[in-house]
């Protein structure tokens, strides 16, 4: 099977129905992705698929054969990923951590699809990321701080 | 402060053990942890020997790299910056000139002075290594200011030291730390060396980056779940459903038919499947259809547990504190207050890597107990301590669940049997179910008023298991849990008479240890709620009636106030909010006073809409560390006190995962406001003061918008039930 992650083209020899999470960290030795339930509840294992946030817990890997990957390692290469960790570490958002690379990853699809992201915004694109050490304030306003002081202004003229 | 073991380090047995590491002498096992420590983000191993290496906690390389060796773990608290800016501070550089390692398993060189052995627990890091590293700094800039100043054939007093280099005064000639390192490893230890004046201090009390942040924004940190070693097998275990259970039967070729399954290992009341992946592990463990002997708990019920506390409840109790005579009051009131089994559900799951090898035998986990985990490998294997590696490595959260090295002894065990390095991981299932839970908790609570409305006497009764005599015996002395008591004992309201009391009932069904404030985020919850309902009982304002019982303690009567005032106490608000106060003080030293602002929705929901807190800890390190452990403390805390609750079934834990232990979320979570008081009081510890404090801010806040006095945790479910 071949994948496309991060830019790079990696062939595994794999069951379809492991979930991509596992591929990532045992197979191919990319442990910045983490592993929290494994039923796509905590948002731990949270990468991009085209661009879009997916729970790799609960992603069986034949179902991304064809589709760009990227994970936590290759995220700070896009625009909004890099504004997202500048962010992260200016307000020094995580704690323990563990939680934080599926945190970047959901915040960074957010700010990806939505410059300006409202406090409603953010809640729902966030809340499938359990912290357990409670960032969530902080990861609020390091959204908030990446996407830079023209909040009201787009939260008005967005249709 | 209490120490929990017998064989604790005293201040002074500590500075024998630095000076023992000192003098460019090295012990035996610092050599060889050395060799493995991996630095927070990179390994170590071609670093090479050192230039100086004056103590167990500081490095300074050719290269004026310093290296502060971190005894502690860092689970998200702070201390690998906060303990380095001490070491920093004494030696003067910048934490730009610093890296910090995490120290190798050692009870001896690395014990935490106020628990006698290696170990992160109890909000003490702060409290205990505070005169320790500052003097491990300050004994290197001794010797590297004394060796700049022999190479100039100068007086070491006409020379300062200065971000990393040593000036002479009279000629202004400066030398970095680097050049002069091998010289100053050749001196002998300084008798004595000055700490600085706390009015002096340029890192300490200063906001500072935290060091790791980096590292845990970009997927390179390392916990113990990503350890990688060549050849390494994965593997999943599922331990009986049932405390005490055994297998009876398995279906070991179905399992072993799945491709990538190398190996089941039937431990007795723990199967482990080895296999290549995660993925096939987990497959092979599914495909045993394991049955079990329950044993003797197969029966018991939450109910059960509960029956029996209420039964201890009424047997004699230890006397923690005693004071004044209780006069017959004009007006008794009395109440039963609970707490519930809770789980710690750190995002990081339980795992641990082990290789054992015929005569040796390598760790790789995350561990609040490196000297522990390290000592149970040695057992399990029976090779001498000395054959046993451990590596320890960030924690993707503890809340004291690491502080129990249950999983290393079970990883040894299994990798006793795999002939190959094995990495042991736990599903999300097998931590909730099987973790070591906050113990239940049921007090009889009672005060006296007399005909004025005053409080007169006060009695606590406190029933539930004892922590510390599993887990530090020597700690466990005439009956009495110091730290069931803990935040009880310490009552601050000046009260004619005050009486604790503590029954130890033990509960063998279920394994209990220490959450993120164990004693104390019960006894606050039971002691400030009834506080609360006394003040509604003789008609008081909360605030006011606290506040009038403080005389005699200034600096909780400031905390009180600073809260009240920053959260606008007593100011309206809208139908179906209420606000709730609580005032926490314990063994951790440090002074919490909270206001909680909650709405409860037309349908019972209890929202948490706003939290302000003021804190005085004493001496702050790093104070934005302090306020992200009162935020973080407060949103833990809110999940425990609004929905966590474990209960059995049949002797098995009925919750699983996150669909149902519910947590805080980011949509769920309040605004919060953290108010520091500034002053050079000894430390507090601030690791678990912010979570204990919450759950009676909340259940008072309850009472205000709805009337309704919750005396079980947890409040939702309570609610619900009317």
């Amino acid at each position: 099977m071949r994948l496309m992650i991060n830019g790079k083209i990696h062939r595994v020899d794999v069951p379809d129905d492991m979930p991509l999470l596992w591929v990532l960290r045992d197979v191919l030795g990319l442990t910045g992705t983490k592993f929290g339930c494994g039923i796509a509840a905590c948002g731990a294992c949270t990468v991009h698929l085209d661009g879009r946030p997916i729970r790799s817990c609960a992603t069986p890997v034949s179902t991304v054969a064809r589709k760009q990957i990227t994970t936590i390692e290759a995220v700070g290469e896009t625009s909004s990923g890099r504004k997202i960790q500048d962010a992260w570490i200016a307000l020094d958002v995580p704690q323990c951590g563990y939680c934080q690379s599926g945190q970047i990853m959901s915040a960074t699809a957010l700010l990806a699809g939505n410059p300006h992201p409202s406090d409603a915004d953010i809640d729902a694109a966030m809340s499938g990321n359990i912290c357990r050490c409670g960032t969530y304030g902080r990861i609020r306003a390091a959204i908030k701080q990446a996407a830079g002081p023209a909040v009201a202004v787009a939260k008005g003229a967005s249709p | 402060m209490r120490s929990l073991a017998g064989d604790s380090v005293s201040r002074r047995d500590f500075v024998v053990v630095l000076a023992a590491a000192g003098g460019g002498l090295l012990l035996g096992c610092r050599v060889d942890g050395l060799k493995h420590a991996a630095s927070i983000t990179t390994r170590l191993a071609s670093a090479g020997t050192p230039a100086f290496e004056p103590n167990a906690f500081v490095r300074v390389g050719a290269d004026n790299v310093v290296t502060v060796v971190l005894p502690q773990a860092e689970m998200g608290q702070g201390i690998l910056t906060a303990l380095a800016m001490m070491v920093a501070e004494e030696l003067e550089v910048g934490l730009d000139l610093v890296r910090v390692e995490h120290a190798p398993a050692d009870d001896r060189v690395y014990a935490n002075p106020h628990l006698g052995f290696q170990a992160t627990g109890g909000s003490t890091s702060v409290r205990a290594f505070y005169e320790p590293m500052r003097h491990a700094g300050a004994a290197a800039r001794s010797l590297l200011v004394t060796a700049a100043a022999q190479s100039w054939g100068v007086d070491p007093a006409s020379c300062r030291a200065e971000k990393g280099s040593v000036i002479h005064s009279g000629t202004r000639r400066t030398v970095t730390y680097g050049a002069v390192a091998e010289r100053a490893a050749k001196l002998p230890m300084p008798d004595k060396v000055a700490l600085k004046n706390p009015k002096d201090f340029s890192l300490i009390g200063m906001p500072a980056k935290r060091l790791d942040t980096p590292s845990k924004v970009n997927g390179t940190a390392l916990y113990g779940i990503d350890v990688r070693v060549p050849g390494m097998k994965i593997a999943t275990v599922a331990a009986s459903p049932v405390l005490g259970g055994t297998v009876v039967a398995l279906d070991v070729k179905k399992a072993m038919a799945i491709k990538g399954v190398h190996q089941v290992i039937n431990l007795g009341e723990v199967i482990a499947v080895v296999a290549d992946h995660m993925w096939a592990a987990k497959q092979g463990l599914a495909a045993l259809a394991i049955r079990w002997n329950d044993g003797p708990n197969g029966t018991t019920s939450t109910t059960d547990v509960v029956k029996e506390l209420e039964a201890a409840s009424r047997e004699q109790p230890v006397v923690a504190r005693n004071e004044g005579d209780a006069s017959q009051p004009a007006r008794l009131i009395e109440a039963i207050y609970q707490a519930p089994f809770l789980a710690h559900a750190a995002m990081e799951p339980l795992s641990c890597t082990v290789h054992v090898r015929q005569d040796s035998c390598e760790v790789w986990a995350g561990s609040q107990v490196q000297g522990r985990a390290r000592a149970t490998a040695a057992q399990v294997t029976g090779l001498p301590l000395e054959k046993v590696v451990f590596h320890n490595y960030l924690l993707g959260g503890g809340f004291g669940r690491r502080l129990e090295h249950d999983y290393v002894t079970q990883a040894v065990r299994v990798a006793k049997q795999v002939e190959a390095p094995v990495k042991v991981v736990w599903t999300r299932e097998e931590d909730v179910q099987h973790d070591v839970y906050r113990p239940y908790y049921f007090d009889r609570i009672a005060a006296g008023l007399d005909a004025h409305g005053n409080l007169v006497s006060w009695s606590h009764r406190i029933v539930g298991i004892s922590i510390l005599a599993r887990w530090a015996p020597p700690a466990f002395k005439n009956g009495l849990d110091g730290d069931a008591v803990d935040g009880s004992a310490q009552l601050l309201y000046d009260i004619p008479s005050i009486r604790v009391e503590y029954v130890r009932h033990e509960e063998p069904v279920i394994r209990t240890g220490w959450w993120r404030g164990v004693g104390v985020t019960h006894n606050n919850y039971v002691v400030e709620s009834f506080i609360d309902e006394i003040a509604t009982a003789s008609r008081q304002d909360p605030v006011a009636f606290r506040r009038g019982m403080l005389g005699k303690s200034p600096r909780a009567r400031a905390v009180l106030d600073l809260a009240a005032e920053k959260a606008g106490w007593g100011k309206p608000l809208p139908p179906g909010h209420g606000r709730g106060v609580a005032l926490m003080y314990s063994g951790w030293d440090t002074y919490v006073a909270q206001v909680a602002e909650v709405e409860v929705t037309g349908t019972g929901d209890i929202g948490v809409r706003r939290v302000v807190c003021a804190v005085d800890c004493g001496t702050i390190i790093n104070p934005d560390t302090v306020t992200a452990q009162v935020e973080g403390g407060i949103v833990f805390g809110i999940s425990g006190a609004l929905w966590g609750e474990i209960t059995l079934k049949n002797g098995r834990v009925e919750q699983s995962n996150f669909h149902d232990y519910r947590v805080l979320r980011m949509n769920e979570t309040p605004a919060i406001e953290v108010h520091l008081v500034r002053n050079l009081e000894a430390p507090g510890g601030m690791g678990e003061p912010a979570t204990a404090a919450i759950a009676p801010a909340l259940a008072n806040a309850v009472f205000a918008a709805t009337g309704k006095r919750i005396r079980q945790l947890p409040l939702q479910k309570a609610l619900a039930q009317g």
